[in-house]
């Protein structure tokens, strides 16, 4: 017997990341707003890697923060490590990545969603919804019913999930996790495009079975770089991890029982992702390559397990133990959770909109690993867009659309809803165009003025952001203004940086323009110097560094802007268009894009296709008015 | 969807040929037809299907006009994938524009340049670099222009883009591979690599852009002009290149007054002609206006056919002409090589490098002329079926692309990082690639996987 138990704003399904975000997000907008979990100790779960952040990841966690979302702060909370990749290969390239104590991060999101106003944290499956009117009915698995103006379904891998290891299989969430097993045929009932993605992850391995003796350590930075605008410190790395290499004797394991992988023998039927290859998959696909790189990271401060970064699999336990022992520092290894495949239940994107609510149906929003993308970075930005979004219906308030040109959570989401995503979709520096405008050290300038806007970012941090702003401004125009006269030791240091010397006065901010030269060898003859916050500097000599790069792509925005507003009808059915190719006929009536900006970026949509919306558009100006 | 007004225009290029055709196009191109047609059977050309033809007669105003075949297609399947009929009636320049006239006053709007094939490519008949391709072809007038944009359309620009897109896209695979997993033991790219990769996709695209010009000569004609003193044998020349009289040729200095413009086919090349009018000085008012048109004209145009007579000395005039020649391409053509030399050959070649003997009396030489020109036209060395830019957008995708791979190599050279390289690298494949209507992103990150082995 269902009974009523109540009402929300908002309500969020499942605790992950995403969910997470979105609930945080939609309680901070002032809706009342509950978030389910199947199990309340599996919120803020990393059932996974151990770390937050990485290339491009460590981007939308900057955004995240500037938003005002929560990832950021909380990783810096539980940071034991922290590394900012790419270093010198450019600024655009920059990642920042922290190993974090899983067990500290969920407890402390935990506490998080527990304290938060307006938000209602609750164990409970969800098992249906129902469209009513105003808003959707749904019903837990204690038969509870919730009334909710708007719910986001985050269900990760719980949708569904069935676990692969050789040739066992079982129904489960991730981490021994209960799986959501009822919801899917609820989510079908309502017409989502549902499908199966699968994904995998390694063993863990007691620290103590590990002979570290031999391997590469690597350390982290010193001093270590918070990912949030508001953590003023980390303090020291707390750990290190290390780095091994498989051989012919691994690749050999593999090779006499890939039969056995419920992969090669043709179980899994879900798509998996291309760039988090199981290592068994590494080696049939790369098969003239000697050995592979495997890491080894700490899980926590209070455990003794490791992860196995690159070694993720889906074969029997036994041949498991057996391929990690041949390799350096594993010879004795014990396996303390092994290593499987996991296969779930996620939607077609292209069914949602830049709101990432689902275009036929109001009021309901998809975030995570449900929209078909991977990473708890890309989860966890796709809630905080989808939280906002389902409070600012509630509250009769203009959507919230994040763009390419502003935001790699932006070009994140377009991507899905436009191109929708054919295997798990993982952000990647080269997905994005811009990617010289949308760094991560300038993510507060672009989007925290959004995220103030939206009432997620204090007043007392704004006023911080805006005289941080004001502090740069000066910045450059000091380097604009001060002119260095030549001398012995500047030149020396020109000539062994292997540089021009200077025979005139020259402006400080043509020095920096200098590739070879920087804030730090400048800083004896730059007496003048304030003291500023090392995110100004880092800013400042990024901008007149690059400012030619930069401007050329300021235009290619403009240019982009230009084609987004040539807008489209959504209820024009293309294949009455007959200039257009079949397939591109196909995709628009699909995606139903609303301007040629993003018509152009659907795969299958090709520029003469574009070239046909252009020229239809042109012939019938003035008279779609009525149908548009 | 469309305008579905039924145009009609004259679809075969003027003044050439013994055969005009006029197409009309639109839902009520039949029944347009039949109000100028008159089949010879009697039968209605409403009446008729698809693929069919009938002989009759035009009618105008009551009166017989042409005799004329008119061909019938039936929507979709014609060129525009509308109803078309074609009249092909005995031409003359006069006579098919007079039945064009006919079929606007029974209805039809006359087509505006090129709507034929935007219409065929609106209803889904050719893709967009076929329509560019066939809007070559009706433009082009010769072998070598249709030979270029038929191997458009077969891809032989598509294969040689993608031969220098092919080098580019590996490279930026590399970089965003080397940017995006910088834990896998990805190898490092140098700065050897890239400009090595740089350089060659530079000479490449440079090869590429330099057909352009020579395949604009082909296409688009040499603007020419032929100047020379009065009664020289301009107009006889001229006549001897286009085959037929079109110039008035007499005896009597200054006849030729105004700037004749024609276009005749040379061999490959099309050259658009201007037969001026003698350089002299003269008081005739109406002359003197044609004759500072001609000295205009002349320091204006791509190709000068200077013409000298064999049979009198250089004249104040003649050297005027060979101080000109010094600052255009310049062919001196020697006239009258039938009559006895008093011509001073060695001074014109002091100015002039080629210097052709003619007879326009007899037509001898003409062969050698017409070679000269294609080696200053450059197209003795265009081989179309390379593939060759043939338009304006392809070449200013080419040129971006360009600029681009050269940017990059500077970068690289500044010692800039190579995100930025990256960057610049991607603008020049988005710029092939649009020729070839991929996109740019996808291919990058299809290659990343295929090519590297990444991932956790």
């Amino acid at each position: 017997m269902t009974y009523f138990a109540g009402e929300y704003d908002v309500a969020v399904i499942g605790a992950g990341h995403a969910g997470i975000e979105a609930a945080l997000a939609s309680a901070r907008l002032g809706c009342r707003t509950a978030i389910f979990t199947i199990n309340m100790d599996a919120v803020g779960n990393c059932p996974c890697n151990p770390s937050i952040g990485g290339t491009a990841k460590g981007h939308l966690v900057r955004e995240l923060d500037a938003l005002g979302g929560e990832m950021g702060k909380t990783a810096d909370e539980c940071f034991l490590q922290s590394r900012m990749l790419n270093r010198g290969k450019g600024p655009a390239v920059h990642s920042l990545r922290a190993q974090i104590d899983r067990r500290r991060y969920s407890e402390v999101m935990k506490h998080k969603l527990e304290l938060q106003e307006n938000l209602e944290l609750r164990q409970a499956e969800i098992t249906d919804i129902i469209k009513q009117d105003g808003g959707y009915l749904i019903t837990t698995q204690m038969l509870a019913q919730y009334f909710c103006r708007a719910v986001i379904i985050a269900t990760g891998t719980f949708l569904g999930g069935k676990i692969y290891v050789g040739e066992v299989s079982y129904e489960s969430g991730p981490d021994g996790m209960f799986p959501a097993t009822k919801l899917a045929i609820s989510l079908k009932k309502l017409g989502l495009p549902l499908r199966r993605f699968k994904t995998g992850t390694p063993a863990r391995i007691l620290r103590r079975s590990i002979d570290f003796t031999d391997l590469e350590v690597q350390k982290g930075d010193v001093p270590p770089q918070p990912f949030s605008y508001e953590t003023e410190s980390l303090g020291d790395n707390k750990v290190d991890c290390h780095i091994s290499w498989t051989n012919d004797r691994t690749k050999q394991v593999i090779l006499e029982n890939i039969h056995r992988s419920p992969l090669y023998a043709g179980r899994i039927e879900g798509v998996g992702p291309r760039y988090c290859p199981s290592f068994e998959d590494k080696v049939m696909r790369f098969a003239d390559k000697p050995r592979h790189q495997l890491f080894i990271e700490p899980c926590g401060e209070n455990t003794e397990e490791m992860y196995m970064q690159g070694m993720s699999s889906s074969l029997p336990e036994e041949i498991q133990l057996k391929f990690y022992r041949t390799i350096k520092g594993l010879e004795k290894c014990v396996i303390m959770r092994p290593a499987y495949a996991i296969e779930y239940d996620c939607v077609d994107p292209t069914a949602m909109s830049a709101t990432l609510e689902f275009k036929t149906l109001e009021g309901l929003y998809g975030a995570g690993q449900f929209n078909g993308s991977s990473g708890y970075e890309e989860a966890a930005a796709q809630g905080f867009v989808a939280g906002v979004n389902a409070a600012l219906k509630v509250l009769g308030r203009e959507p919230f659309v994040l763009t390419r040109a502003n935001s790699y959570i932006g070009t994140l989401i377009d991507d899905l809803v436009t191109k929708g995503a054919n295997e798990p979709y993982r952000m990647m520096t080269s997905r994005s165009e811009y990617r010289l405008v949308l760094r991560q050290d300038n993510a507060d300038e672009r989007l925290t003025p959004i995220g103030h806007e939206l009432g997620l970012i204090s007043e007392e941090r704004y006023h911080k952001f805006l005289k941080k702003q004001e502090l740069k401004k000066q910045e450059i125009k000091r380097l604009k203004a001060t002119t260095i006269s030549p001398s012995d030791d500047l030149n020396k240091m020109l000539v062994s940086r292997e540089t021009s010397e200077i025979t005139t006065g020259v402006r400080l901010i043509d020095l920096i323009k200098r590739p070879q030269l920087n804030y730090e060898c400048l800083s004896p003859f730059d007496p003048t110097r304030p003291e500023l916050e090392a995110n100004i500097f880092e800013q400042v000599e990024i901008e007149i560094k690059y400012e030619g790069y930069i401007q050329k792509q300021l235009k290619q925005v403009e240019q982009m802007k230009k084609l987004e507003k040539k807008l489209l009808p959504t209820n024009f059915d293309y294949k009455t268009l007959s200039g257009l190719r079949l397939e591109a006929q196909e995709k628009l009536n699909n995606i139903k894009p609303l301007n040629i900006g993003q018509a152009s970026r659907i795969s299958g949509v090709s520029p003469a296709d574009v070239s046909v919306l252009l020229i239809w558009l042109a012939a019938n100006r003035g008279q779609t008015d009525g149908n548009a | 969807m469309t305008d579905n007004r039924t145009i009609a225009a004259i679809s075969t290029a003027q003044g050439e040929g013994g055969i005009g055709v006029i197409r009309i196009s639109g839902d009520e191109a039949i029944e347009t037809a039949d109000r100028v047609f008159k089949n010879i059977n009697g039968r209605r050309l409403s009446d008729m299907s698809g693929y069919t033809a009938a002989f009759g007669k035009i009618i105008s105003g009551g009166e017989e006009l042409d005799e004329a075949v008119a061909l019938v297609f039936r929507a979709p399947h014609s060129y525009t994938g509308e109803n078309v009929v074609e009249l092909s009636c005995h031409g003359g320049v006069y006579i098919t524009q007079q039945v064009l006239r006919t079929v606007l006053e029974a209805g039809a709007v006359p087509a505006q340049a090129g709507e034929f094939t935007k219409r065929a490519f609106l209803n889904g008949k050719l893709d967009l670099t076929e329509a560019e391709a066939v809007i070559d072809i009706i433009s082009a007038k010769s072998k070598a222009a249709a030979g270029a944009a038929m191997s458009v359309k077969e891809g032989a620009l598509r294969r040689r883009i993608t031969g220098i897109k092919d080098d580019l896209l590996t490279l930026a695979s590399h970089l965003s591979a080397w940017a995006d997993y910088p834990e896998e033991d990805i190898a490092e790219v140098s700065e050897e690599m890239i400009l090595e990769v740089c350089r060659k996709a530079g000479s490449d695209l440079e090869n590429l852009l330099s057909t352009y010009d020579s395949g604009q000569a082909v296409k688009q004609g040499i603007d020419t002009v032929i100047a020379g003193k009065p009664n020289v044998g301009k107009s006889t020349l001229m006549n001897l290149l286009s085959g037929y009289e079109k110039s008035i040729v007499t005896d009597i200095p200054g006849t030729t007054r105004d700037i004749v413009e024609d276009t005749i086919v040379a061999g490959d090349v099309i050259l658009r002609l201007s037969d001026t009018a003698g350089l002299r000085s003269t008081d005739d008012a109406v002359e003197k206006i044609g004759v500072d048109r001609a000295k205009k004209r002349l320091e204006q145009c791509s190709l000068l056919l200077a013409v000298f007579d064999n049979s009198s000395v250089l004249e104040e005039y003649d050297f005027e002409l060979l101080k000109a020649a010094e600052n255009v391409p310049a062919i001196a053509v020697i006239n009258k090589t039938d009559l006895p030399n008093k011509l001073d050959v060695e001074k014109i070649k002091s100015y002039i490098d080629n210097i052709i003997y003619i007879s326009a009396a007899t037509g001898e030489g003409k062969d050698e002329l017409i070679r000269a020109v294609s080696v200053i036209a450059g197209t003795d060395r265009l081989n179309p079926s390379e593939g060759i830019l043939s338009n304006e957008r392809q070449r200013l995708n080419a040129l971006t692309a360009l600029n681009s791979v050269k940017e990059a190599a500077e970068a690289t050279e500044a010692g800039l990082t190579f995100d930025a390289v990256t960057v610049t690298l991607e603008e020049a494949i988005s710029a092939l690639l649009e020729m070839t209507g991929e996109s740019a992103s996808e291919e990058i990150i299809d290659r990343v996987f295929h090519n590297f082995c990444v991932g956790k």
